[in-house]
């Protein structure tokens, strides 16, 4: 039978009609800024930053793989990539190797939960000039492949932590158990039973990782000496006039952040569904 | 179904009122007990595999070893350096170790903020009024991203059924989180502008006749697009802090008559105030040390505890930049202990 249309069914749904619409709102809100920078890349030549667009031509586009456009494009963003994957592996390692220690009580599991935490918590300046002063004292220069991937995995370690912790919630360690039972020794254990059940774990966390590491800025700020990496580029093309090719730059960048997500996303789920 | 439910209270009000003293008894009980964000307790089986594991696995030295360093080197010392280096003095060879109180003086002191004559204090220094208005800054956004923000995780939490579409909408919201702010900050260029879209839009509809410039390099510019970027922030923990109520009490509620609002300001508010909590502190800490934003939508107008504490560095001042970053951390303690005050999120972890 069909159910009938009651007061309170028609409350209900204009209610739920009005979150619906609000949500695109919102979405309209968090996006449009963005979309309008893409549509603005493809501005014409002879235009500006802004509406209305003057022709459709992919010259900015271009611009952007000249050389010696707006600093060091390319280079920077390939130093970020680096940079990126390098922060990737490392805290994958950490954040399960920690996570695999959190299983346990230690006797300072308290202090190390809230320092990996504070990595979170501080803002990216003030570890930025903690660091920069500290090692302008002891005279060792920055780098962004020393200094600035030091403090990018401080700031990604307790997401990429967070997330081991959660798939570690989840895991069933009878099955480890029932290894060890039958003789299995801890390596075995590890490679056979515990490393395929977490590996989509390890996956996410490491994409928490890379995505995080490829658009940190202010914790780079003072520590990437005297090369840049692309979020600091971009700041400093800011410095200059705004034309269009830093939007199509945006553009570009934020197309690979998404591209890596899907990615990963992607990864993560086949792995899931092929753990079950 | 219908008929039975539309006449449920009329006629059997007196049962009616004692069903819900029970139920309201009740939920204080689930309220007392923890419920809000607990876990559900291990059954027995759990428990003994954690402690036949505890005598089992890698060494728990070995996992934790090369983190901590890290951690150490690279976290606690340069923040504990910070500290230190505020009392340092500052010479033409470079930093001397001393125990300097000038540059804190130089903090507080700086424009008269006591005029000793006249034995009453003027206006604050002028890096405590730029810690005040960060912070002015900050609990504005704090407050329109809550108000933003809020509806949003309840809709996703309580109007979607099917968990995936739950997830999906969710993620959709998230993925601004994964792209670089800087850039999210470069996108409102077009929109705010003196001849931007907002502004367009305004001249096209024929509200004003010349375009508006309060829009962009302004406080409402810069709100805006902090608010747009750092909403994601609070939606997430909210999210999850609704998602974790239990169905069958918002039913009970509903069967025993109360109105949505009732529901709400009795048993969805107080049970989301964890999340809600966690959310705020996300957004107080990231918008405190927040300067990029600042230089890219308020065109360097305006100056944040961020950006002065980049440009004593880029001076090379840098114990005065240290007790600016000092001073900056420390209204942040404050703030989070303020939170935590109001709102007990232990519960929650």
């Amino acid at each position: 039978m069909a159910a009938r249309w009651t007061r309170e069914r028609w409350r209900k749904l204009r209610v739920k009609t009005g979150f619906s619409i609000y949500y695109v709102i919102f979405l309209m809100f968090i996006y449009g800024p963005m979309f309008a920078m893409f549509v603005l890349s493809f501005q014409g030549r002879r235009g500006g930053t802004s509406f209305p667009m003057r022709g459709v031509s992919l010259y900015w586009w271009n611009k952007l793989l000249e050389p010696s456009t707006v600093g060091d494009m390319q280079g920077a963003m390939g130093r970020s990539i680096i940079l990126a994957l390098m922060v990737m592996v490392i805290t994958a390692f950490f954040a399960t190797m920690l996570a695999m220690a959190f299983r346990k009580k230690f006797w300072f599991s308290n202090v190390l939960f809230y320092t990996i935490l504070t990595g979170l918590m501080v803002p990216g300046v003030l570890l930025s000039l903690g660091m920069a002063i500290l090692m302008r004292q002891l005279g060792i220069p920055a780098a962004w492949y020393t200094s600035g991937l030091a403090v990018h995995v401080i700031w990604a370690l307790p997401f990429s932590y967070l997330v081991m912790m959660a798939v570690f919630n989840r895991f069933d360690s009878r099955l480890e158990e029932a290894a060890r039972d039958m003789g299995a020794d801890e390596w075995t254990v590890f490679k056979e039973i515990t490393l395929p059940l977490i590996t989509p774990g390890v996956v996410a966390a490491g994409l928490f990782g890379f995505t995080l590491s490829y658009d940190e800025f202010a914790r780079t700020t003072l520590l990437s000496g005297s090369y840049n990496t692309l979020p600091l580029d971009i700041n400093a093309s800011m410095t200059q006039r705004i034309r269009p090719t830093l939007f199509a730059l945006g553009t570009a960048s934020t197309l690979f952040s998404l591209l890596m997500i899907s990615a990963f996303l992607g990864i993560y789920t086949i792995l899931y569904r092929r753990s079950r | 179904m219908g008929p039975v439910r539309q006449c449920r209270i009329g006629p059997n009000f007196l049962k009616a009122a004692a069903r819900r003293r029970h139920l309201m008894s009740k939920v204080n009980e689930y309220h007392h007990a923890g419920l809000i964000g607990g876990q559900p307790e291990a059954d027995d089986k759990t428990v003994v595999a954690k402690i036949r594991h505890t005598e089992e696995g890698f060494s728990t030295a070995w996992l934790v070893t090369p983190a901590s360093i890290w951690l150490i080197l690279f976290l606690v010392i340069p923040l504990v350096s910070i500290i230190v280096f505020s009392f340092w003095e500052n010479t033409p060879q470079g930093l001397k170790p001393a125990f300097s109180l000038e540059f804190y003086g130089e903090y507080f002191y700086t424009e008269g903020f006591f005029d000793v004559e006249a034995k009453r204090f003027l206006l604050p220094s002028v890096f405590i009024r730029t810690l005040g208005s960060t912070i002015y800054f900050t609990l504005t956004t704090m407050v329109l991203c809550l108000i933003v923000g809020y509806p949003i995780a309840f809709f996703l939490a309580m109007q979607v059924q099917a968990f995936k579409f739950q997830l999906a909408l969710f993620l959709l919201c998230m993925v601004p989180f994964w792209t670089s702010y800087l850039i999210r900050a470069v996108a409102w260029l077009p929109m705010l502008g003196r001849r931007g879209l907002i502004n367009q839009a305004l001249l096209g509809m024929g509200i004003v006749d010349k375009p508006v410039s309060f829009l962009f390099y302004s406080e409402f510019g810069y709100t805006m697009a902090l608010v747009q970027i750092y909403v994601v922030l609070c939606i997430g923990p909210i999210f999850f802090s609704l998602a974790k109520i239990p169905k069958d009490i918002l039913e009970a509620a509903t069967d025993m008559g109360a109105t949505p609002f009732q529901i709400f300001r009795e048993i969805i508010g107080p049970m989301s105030m964890p999340g809600v909590a966690i959310g705020m502190i996300f957004i107080f800490v990231v918008i405190m040390g927040e300067f990029a934003t600042a230089v890219v939508v308020y065109g360097g107008k305006t100056s944040t505890a961020g950006t002065v504490i980049l440009n004593y560095y880029g001076i090379a001042n840098y114990p005065f930049a240290a007790v600016n970053a000092l001073m900056l951390m420390l209204a942040m303690v404050i703030g989070i202990v303020v939170i935590l005050r109001i709102v007990d999120i232990r519960k929650e972890l």
